[in-house]
């Protein structure tokens, strides 16, 4: 396929064009590496009991037991699990998102007292990781009786993620304060300066941040684990570590690789939709960071 | 930045005209109008929610771990002090040391990793066919949830049935019970680590070597450099930022990894051979229930990220995050 159209290219000399395959090559073999458990963990699932543990093994089931995805919704939680990881990570990047905005607003282009004290406060607060944060925070929401609700996980984020913060805040900068400054002039409040002049400037970086924080969100494990006991009540990551657990002594390795097919489905899709937007907001962070 | 030397508009100046006598003694431009300090109100108001996250939920946390972990304490009932004993037993819990060594160990993967996704990056910087489809299967296992992928590499790393081994006899390589065996095991989930985080190396760099000047390439081509020489003067250099943002933002995540073990080995492999500084603080705090020394571990752990944290901060000029 990639020596036909190099060979079109009649400026480029024959090494180029046998480099070119070379690496072509490389990468198509790469690709399948890194394929391959995925693709594997879908024909898994689609195994029968035999054929799971086949030797040699099983590339395509004889008969695809499609019957795996009915089964597994009877006696699972992964319907609680959807719901309650999209209830989370919904709250979360909506609510956490307009908090970021607004408190990025605020520092960046307003008359704040105290603004360093602040700002750099507030980023020391992303030096300290979770795991030093998380036995103390588990006792104050004990405390209240939080634990087995969604709201641990969902009401310290509401108070704003600070790298968030950080990112939209020198997005920002680049906002000349001019406009602002004229927009109060005409008499505008800051309520309406946010709203209708800094949110549709800033709603690319906002677009960008959100889609990170919604994969890391519905992702996450271990705040989650730490707090969800009741299966009903667990989000879908947990739920398919527990029927992990569970399946795993009754050897029914196709129940656990499709339940872990439908966990992983809707975010590799909202992935292969929102692929530039994706790759784009992943490399404007990284070269910001 | 000159946030309170912005010219008066005319509002402001009928508002320092009402103020007259106050105006004298306050600074030029002064912050005390009835504009300004509106303006303050609503720029308070916007930063509280984060603020009061910061104290309710960071430093008070952190003011708290610092007490506990002076304590012998279960959790529920009374916290009894018994000053730095806790830190004092980490010195010789071997438990504690096989963890922070695994976790140590899981480093190894960020070179490897790194390096690999250079080289995809490079290759990806050709013009070849295929290109965005190469670049979205290499990412995929970036955006899937670690419980997932965990999952599916326990049962690949399975020593008579899994996938691993399967390729492995292909070559005539009778592998090994990856997770059951001690000397596998830590490799075994650095190679997954790697798996899973080279599409987003791979990417960074790709966005760093597609801002390298395209003449200074040509310029170079020119003056007779070789490939390999274009890339040690030209490439390396030009990616060193994104190498290094890479190299602490992965120490600080793979030095809180969590999940793989818990779901790989939920009882932190054999001879514990897997279980990373974060699982142990878990396991102890919540197995365990002894949060007070959980609590010690986790500050030291903790200690441990942030000088890793400010080494970042104060190396990458980039990250200004010094205002005015």
């Amino acid at each position: 396929m990639s020596t036909s159209t190099t060979t079109m290219d009649l400026s480029r000399t024959a090494r180029t064009r046998i480099a070119d395959t070379v690496v072509w090559v490389v990468l198509a073999g790469g690709a399948i590496f890194m394929l391959a458990p995925l693709l594997w963990m879908f024909s898994t699932s689609l195994k029968s009991q035999l054929e799971v543990f086949a030797l040699p093994p099983v590339w395509i089931p004889e008969v695809p037991q499609w019957d795996t995805y009915v089964r597994m919704w009877d006696n699972s939680y992964i319907l609680s699990g959807f719901a309650n990881s999209a209830i989370v990570t919904f709250s979360v990047t909506i609510l956490g998102t307009l908090t970021c905005s607004l408190a990025a607003f605020s520092i960046a282009k307003m008359r704040l007292p105290f603004r360093n004290t602040i700002f750099i406060g507030l980023l020391t607060g992303i030096m300290i990781p979770f795991p030093t944060l998380m036995i103390p925070q588990f006792v104050i929401f004990a405390r209240i009786g939080w634990v087995d609700t969604l709201l641990p996980l969902i009401v310290p984020a509401i108070f704003g993620n600070i790298i968030v913060i950080f990112f939209l805040r020198q997005y920002l900068e680049s906002v000349p304060n001019s406009l602002i400054e004229a927009a109060k002039i005409d008499g505008a409040s800051f309520w309406q300066i946010f709203w209708r002049m800094i949110f549709p400037i800033i709603r690319p970086a906002i677009a960008a941040q959100f889609i990170l924080w919604f994969m890391a969100v519905w992702n996450d494990y271990l705040a989650p684990i730490l707090y969800l006991r009741t299966p009903e009540r667990q989000t879908l990551q947990v739920v398919i570590a527990s029927m992990n657990v569970q399946y795993a002594t009754q050897r029914d390795y196709p129940l656990i690789m499709g339940a872990s097919v439908v966990a992983l489905l809707p975010i590799v899709v909202v992935f292969l939709i929102f692929q530039r937007q994706i790759i784009e907001s992943i490399a404007l962070t990284g070269s910001k960071g | 930045m000159t946030s309170t030397a912005t010219p008066a508009t005319a509002g402001l100046a009928t508002a320092a005209r009402r103020s007259g006598a106050r105006r004298k003694s306050a600074p030029p431009g002064g912050g005390t109008s009835r504009l300004h300090r509106n303006e303050q109100k609503w720029a308070l108001g916007f930063v509280a929610l984060p603020v009061l996250g910061y104290l309710l939920f960071i430093l008070y946390p952190v003011l708290f771990a610092l007490y506990a972990s002076l304590t012998r304490w279960n959790g529920l009932g009374a916290m009894e002090f018994i000053g730095l004993q806790n830190y004092a037993n980490l010195l010789t819990d071997d438990r504690f040391h096989q963890s922070m060594w695994n976790t140590i160990f899981y480093l190894v993967g960020i070179p490897i990793g790194l390096a690999i996704s250079l080289a995809l990056a490079l290759a990806m910087n050709r013009r070849l066919v295929g290109l965005t489809v190469f670049r979205t299967i290499y990412y995929i296992p970036v955006i899937c949830s670690i419980a997932a992928v965990a999952i599916l590499w326990q049962w690949a790393y399975n020593g008579d049935f899994g996938l691993v081994n399967q390729f492995l006899g292909l070559l005539g390589i009778d592998g090994p019970n990856w997770l059951a065996d001690a000397t596998w095991s830590k490799p075994a989930i650095t190679l997954m680590m790697v798996w899973k985080g080279l599409g987003y190396s791979m990417l960074l760099y790709l966005a760093a070597i597609q801002a390298v000047p395209r003449s200074l390439m040509e310029a170079a081509e020119l003056d007779g450099a070789g490939a390999w020489q274009r890339f040690r003067a030209i490439t390396l250099p030009m990616v060193r930022p994104v190498t290094f943002f890479l190299v602490v933002t992965q120490i600080i995540a793979s030095a809180q990894i969590f999940a793989e073990i818990q779901i790989m080995t939920p009882g932190g492999g054999p001879e514990y051979s897997t279980a990373s500084a974060v699982f142990h603080i878990w396991r102890q705090a919540f197995q365990y229930q002894q949060m007070g020394y959980a609590t010690a571990m986790a500050i030291v752990l903790g200690i441990l990220i942030f000088i890793i944290t400010l080494i970042q901060f104060r190396l990458n000029k980039r990250s200004s995050f010094v205002l005015d």
